[in-house]
């Protein structure tokens, strides 16, 4: 081709780019939510599976999808001239500091207009501290200390529920099971790793415990991501306890699996959380993982009832070609909640934002979760309406065991003994 | 007493772990004077392989050993020569940086190229527990602690016995002297940097029958390594052996006896009381 052509070619591809994306990008406003996760390091699995989630609900709301959820039918913000919602990552590497460092350099430097994130409790409290001196609304649906919503931050919303409100749940089923499966509990033994997450989940137990009448016979902090657990194991075995009371993330949820495993640990049951619950877990400890019970915001059969959940599962299986889990279910909530707000406050003015988050009131029938929907407490702001509910590894998948009422699967009760099992 | 003797074994059996990975890296310390922070990434790789050995060819991790060895010999040694060797004649912060730098890419690339994902191997040849007058005793994790004594028996012969294990040593004690004994201390650099590496080969084979994998499995080890190759005394194969032992079974007895929270900070009081005693270490000279 002569130089002249090169030329002639070169100037009508950039006329054709021009025109295509000159309407385009006069409409097409842009509105950056920041997001932190733990995307490499010890959680990185677990980032990974947040980061997909939030990055489905941002293709159901910038793209028409026909689902019962906020904004999914349309494309984009319609009240923001059908803006489109992109998500700016940073990686926390899991760590406190860098949870800071990163919402800062979020909003300072890539000017996003809101966060969510962060996963771990710990990363969680230290980001939004940086939102809220900062000034730009962060809303969470994964991390669930109390304490968060403790502090009255102005900016700061949780859309999934606390561990006060999971530890409640724990201790009103094994009410229940005295109540309505005459199955008789007594005492109970906590585990926890001992970072933000973990110390006050077995503080709540704790109060938890003492309210219901249970007797906490250990209770047994631990450094998280050892290598050995077998003193811990030890330890709990010592106690005999009826019920073990698990908190821990992935490394330690598989480690201690094995080792209860191998030391034989038989108590009536295992009540867990997180870390049983990661898409890592089952692939990883196989067979081993059935029986036990972990607390959950969301299970694939809550699509009997609900039948969008089974449509979002299926979006995702067909994205990720893996089976879409709690820690999805979590991070998929905060991008509606703030897309939902963006669109009613007609703006992303932080000020705006804060109080159209004030006013969300999304039903339950538009939500993913088997809560009566999303509402913030006016001083908290924490979703008043979010719950817990008990599933249980059988045949190496999540059934809904508690509410009794809700459950897909009838509950094993007590724990089988590790030899009578194949 | 039923728990604590549970509790004696199951550090043992850790701490012979301990004791293999610690030997390797202080065998690097002791003829160049390189702290390898890439250790446990060298252990992940180690696990990676057999992994993957297991899932794509069905070779259990145990027929895997002499394999890993090989593989992760020859990566050491690819490391020395490319990496390694080139900033020992830098500034001594210099090869400190560099081995982290090989750390954290090493994890970020495994990441990468296999997902962050967790894996683990079922049915290997070994599973189950002897129970042994109420002391559970994990067939895995004794095959392993086996492996790791033999694998540490194997190197003390070869360093006594062999023309190279002599010159690795024989640097060891003096660099200088051993150049003017016509000895090529970088071909023992790089000899002794392939050993140390292969011997985590062993060890991730041995750990990968019934521990978790993943690309940031390393971490779980390698601060461990450090303090038992300092409480060994740097540079002694002995020490680290013997020190690997002590801090398996201070760990989970300490965890046991007082609280498992504690159990790590009893680890490095333990270190500190020793370096207050005696700064070189239990076998260090």
């Amino acid at each position: 081709m002569t130089r002249r052509g090169v030329l002639s070619v070169l100037a009508v591809s950039a006329m054709c780019l021009m025109l295509a994306s000159g309407p385009a990008m006069a409409q097409q406003k842009v509105i950056k939510i920041g997001a932190l996760y733990p995307l490499t390091g010890n959680l990185a699995a677990t980032g990974l599976d947040c980061k997909r989630g939030a990055d489905l609900a941002v293709e159901i709301i910038n793209g028409k999808f026909d689902l019962n959820l906020p904004l999914a039918k349309g494309e984009g913000i319609p009240n923001l001239g059908g803006a489109k919602i992109e998500i700016v990552y940073a990686d926390t590497k899991g760590d406190p500091k860098n949870g800071l460092a990163e919402a800062e350099r979020l909003i300072t430097q890539e000017k996003v207009v809101a966060l969510i994130g962060a996963y771990q409790s710990s990363v969680t409290k230290t980001g939004s501290q940086a939102a809220e001196r900062l000034k730009v609304p962060f809303v969470c649906s994964d991390s669930s200390s109390p304490t968060l919503t403790e502090r009255d931050f102005k900016y700061f919303f949780r859309v999934s529920p606390h561990d006060g409100t999971m530890a409640r749940n724990q201790f009103e089923f094994l009410k229940e099971l005295e109540t309505k499966l005459g199955k008789k509990v007594k005492t109970v033994a906590l585990v926890y790793e001992n970072t933000e997450f973990g110390a006050n989940v077995a503080k709540m137990q704790q109060q938890y415990a003492k309210e219901f009448g249970f007797d906490v016979v250990a209770d047994i902090a631990y450094p998280a991501n050892a290598s050995d657990v077998t003193s811990e194991v030890g330890k709990i075995m010592a106690a005999k306890p009826d019920v073990v009371m698990h908190a821990a993330y992935i490394t330690d949820a598989i480690l201690f699996t094995k080792t209860f495993k191998e030391m034989n640990t038989v108590p009536q049951g295992f009540l867990t959380m997180a870390g049983y619950i990661e898409s890592d877990y089952l692939p990883t400890v196989k067979a081993d993982g059935n029986f036990f019970t972990v607390r959950s915001t969301f299970a694939l059969d809550l699509a009997k009832k609900k039948p969008m959940v089974g449509q979002v599962a299926d979006l995702y299986m067909k994205k990720y070609n893996i089976p879409m889990g709690e820690n999805t279910a979590r991070s998929f909530s905060a991008p509606f909640v703030l897309a939902d707000a963006f669109n009613r406050a007609k703006s992303t003015d932080p000020e705006a934002v804060v109080k159209a988050l004030l006013e969300t009131n999304i039903p339950g029938d538009q939500i993913i979760n088997a809560w009566k929907g999303i509402q913030f407490d006016p001083k908290s702001h924490q979703n008043i309406h979010a719950s817990a509910m008990l599933v249980q590894i059988l045949d190496q998948a999540y059934y809904t065991v508690w509410p009794f009422d809700a459950a897909s699967r009838d509950l094993v009760w007590p724990f089988p003994a590790w030899k009578d099992r194949k | 007493m039923e728990q604590l003797a549970q509790q004696l074994v199951n550090g043992i059996l850790i701490g012979l772990v301990y004791s293999l990975l610690a030997i390797g890296l202080t065998l690097i310390w002791g003829v160049m004077n390189v702290l390898n922070f890439a250790h446990g990434e060298f252990l992940m790789i180690g696990m990676f392989i057999s992994y993957w050995l297991y899932s794509l060819a069905g070779i259990d991790p145990l027929l895997s050993i002499p394999l890993n060895a090989v593989a992760l010999f020859l990566f050491g040694m690819f490391i020395y020569r490319f990496v390694i060797s080139k900033v020992m004649k830098g500034p001594a912060l210099a090869q400190l940086v560099v081995t982290f730098g090989i750390s954290i890419f090493l994890a970020n690339f495994a990441a990468l190229i296999w997902t962050p994902n967790f894996r683990s191997i079922e049915h290997t040849l070994l599973s189950g527990t002897w129970d042994i007058s109420g002391v559970k005793l994990s067939i895995p994790k004794f095959v392993t602690s086996i492996g790791s004594v033999l694998t540490s028996l194997g190197v003390f012969w070869f360093l006594r016995n062999t023309r190279i294990g002599k010159a690795i040593l024989a640097v060891e004690m003096d660099r200088e002297a051993a150049v003017i004994m016509g000895i090529n201390t970088e071909r023992i650099n790089s000899l002794s940097f392939g050993i140390g590496s292969a011997l985590v080969g062993v060890a991730g084979a041995l750990l990968a029958t019934n521990y978790y994998i993943y690309p940031f499995v390393g971490g779980s080890f390698s601060l461990v390594c450090f303090c038992i190759v300092a409480l060994g005394g740097f540079g002694s194969i002995e020490g680290a052996f013997i020190a690997g032992i002590l801090v398996g079974v201070v760990q989970t007895l300490g965890g046991y006896i007082f609280d498992p929270a504690y159990k790590l900070a009893i680890v490095f009081a333990m270190y500190l009381i020793t370096v207050w005693i005696r700064p070189q270490g239990l076998r260090g000279l």
